[in-house]
């Protein structure tokens, strides 16, 4: 909590700068439209202009909350106009993707660690798999995808799953080597069988990998989930509402999008946040 | 159906001597390391091409192997131009200036803990979000061309940057910056010589990350407009005309650049940081 205070100051030092830059940005456009009127303008009057041009090169920060407000609040969930909705579509295709990620995430690494030609084969891969751009191919994926009839919301979870399979792999391949000889060894004098080993051990040593990488991979699911909506021209969803806003020269619906987005990934993570405090405190693994 | 049957008995092959390999005496060998995924490699391609020629899949649903390495053969101009234009002019331009960037406020917010508390979950915050939206928005600024993407780079790679190199400044010993006080080292001597060098591995930690994330984000803020060419910028026409082998060869080209880009961090980093123990063998 000590760092409420300072974090605030960094947080409307930001707007001020945003502020500044707004009427900085948006100058040109009022200088040329006094310019053709042939009007002089104060400074005052070109700043209340810059800060509430209708397609600003930069939105001012209340433009950009009164559009969200706007698309929020005042309309229904269920209109094709409201920022839930849109945020509703990505959100599903991102938790589904996130959950068979995961899923076959968590299998991979168990497989990895128990046994050694598929550790020997694949791990390389997945390691090196994380360099490679994945979401470069995210267009592709819901074009072929779309061509063989698979429609909506499962080629964006498909990409979405893709992104966060390979964190959660390596991050629980090393959770689960994560306890030591000795902790090993007391469970051989127990004579623990290995699946006995797996559950009483090894699981949660994994616990504090395996949260940091569902971190890492809730975010990646929902930028894919994002991407994912941005070819074929959809129309629904927060990748949509981008682009539709740069197509149509909308800037404040981009921006009103991209603090969808951004509220979306901090709750996502905020929420892996959470359940990890409590679950490590009940394991008393805090740190 | 003979091609199925063969690729099938193939991968079954392999990985019979993949299982072999692993549970030999030889498995700990530098050969069996590189040779088990390179054998794992091999099968998966044999076993696309085999299954795809096989069950006669359509090309504009999934191109086999030889076809991508014909088309690669065939278009290596275009790929060099396209290489050029998101890899070197995009990627590498916003990736030298966002970490210099980044590098730069971590040592100028070091001497202000009370910037560093407010600037770290601020950065935290915007490291976790989706830079990529942000992509039109720039586009729509520094237009078009490659000054754009490289722009999507530095958002993108400065805040992790940042956060790793604010923690590596962190890092030194109160025993370690005692030692520099008796010998009456300033505060910039202690900088250079002891808590730079320190941070060195949380540094290239956070280089490392951002490579992947400079090519990410120069391939898909070319989605958003780009001169007609660039790699995210082929990907996407290509996609539309359904040239999906053409894509497959981008898509190639992209994986060795990014693998050779992390690969070329991690041999500096390991030439920097030999002391670490991360680099014992």
């Amino acid at each position: 909590m000590k760092s409420i205070f300072p974090v605030l100051t960094v947080v409307a030092a930001i707007l001020a700068l945003w502020y500044a830059a707004a009427v900085w940005m948006n100058a040109t456009w009022t200088y040329d439209q006094a310019a053709r009127a042939e009007v002089e303008l104060s400074l005052g009057e070109v700043v209340k202009d810059t800060l509430n041009q209708e397609r600003p090169k930069l939105p001012a920060p209340h433009q950009v909350a009164a559009e969200l407000w706007k698309t929020t609040a005042e309309k229904k969930i269920t209109s094709k106009r409201s920022l839930i909705y849109h945020g509703w579509i990505t959100l599903s295709a991102t938790l589904l993707g996130f959950a068979i990620g995961t899923g076959a995430g968590i299998l991979l690494a168990v497989g990895i660690v128990h046994n050694r030609a598929m550790d020997m084969s694949v791990m390389p891969w997945a390691i090196a798999s994380q360099t490679i751009p994945i979401l470069a191919i995210a267009p592709m994926i819901i074009v072929v995808l779309n061509s063989i009839g698979v429609q909506g919301l499962l080629p964006k979870a498909i990409i979405s799953a893709y992104l966060s399979f390979f964190p959660v792999v390596v991050g629980m391949v090393k959770g689960l080597r994560s306890p030591d000889a000795m902790q090993l060894d007391l469970l051989k004098t127990y004579n623990a069988s290995g699946s006995q080993t797996f559950w009483k051990l090894r699981l949660p040593a994994s616990m504090p990998y395996l949260f940091a990488s569902l971190k890492v991979g809730v975010a990646a699911s929902l930028v894919g989930a994002i991407v994912g909506e941005l070819p074929t021209g959809a129309v629904r969803g927060l990748g949509a509402r981008l682009l539709a806003g740069s197509y149509y020269g909308q800037t404040v619906q981009i921006w009103s999008a991209l603090i969808g987005a951004a509220v979306l990934a901090a709750l996502l993570v905020g929420t892996i946040g959470l359940v990890q405090r409590v679950t490590l405190k009940r394991m008393g693994m805090v740190r | 159906m003979t091609l199925v049957i063969l690729s099938l008995l193939f991968w079954a092959g392999a990985l019979w001597v993949n299982v072999r390999i692993a549970e030999s005496r030889w498995r700990g060998t530098r050969a069996a390391r590189l040779g088990v995924p390179a054998i794992f490699g091999i099968t998966v391609l044999v076993v696309w091409e085999g299954l795809v020629r096989g069950l006669e899949v359509p090309g504009v649903i999934l191109p086999p192997p030889s076809a991508i390495a014909v088309r690669i053969g065939g278009s290596l101009d275009i790929l060099w131009v396209d290489f050029l234009q998101t890899f070197v002019k995009g990627a590498l331009s916003g990736y030298v200036m966002g970490c210099g960037a980044a590098v730069l406020v971590a040592v100028l917010i070091d001497r202000s803990p009370f910037l560093q508390r407010g600037l770290l979950p601020v950065g935290n915050f915007i490291a976790a979000l989706p830079i990529i939206g942000t992509a039109p928005i720039l586009v729509m600024w520094f237009g078009f061309d490659w000054q754009s993407k490289a722009a999507v780079v530095v958002v993108m790679v400065f805040f992790p940057v940042l956060v790793n190199t604010v923690q590596g400044l962190a890092d030194t010993s109160a025993m370690q910056r005692d030692l520099m006080k008796t010998y009456s080292a300033s505060y910039w001597q202690t900088l250079l010589k002891l808590r730079l060098p320190a941070a060195m591995p949380f540094i290239f930690n956070g280089l490392k990350i951002a490579t992947t994330l400079a090519l990410i984000g120069a391939i898909v803020a070319e989605f958003f407009g780009s001169p007609i060419k660039g790699m995210g910028f082929r990907i996407s026409t290509e996609v539309g005309r359904l040239g999906l082998d053409m894509v497959w060869a981008e898509i190639a080209v992209a994986a060795l650049a990014g693998s050779a880009f992390y690969g070329a961090v991690a041999a500096i980093e390991k030439g920097v940081t030999f002391w670490h123990p991360s680099q014992r063998r």
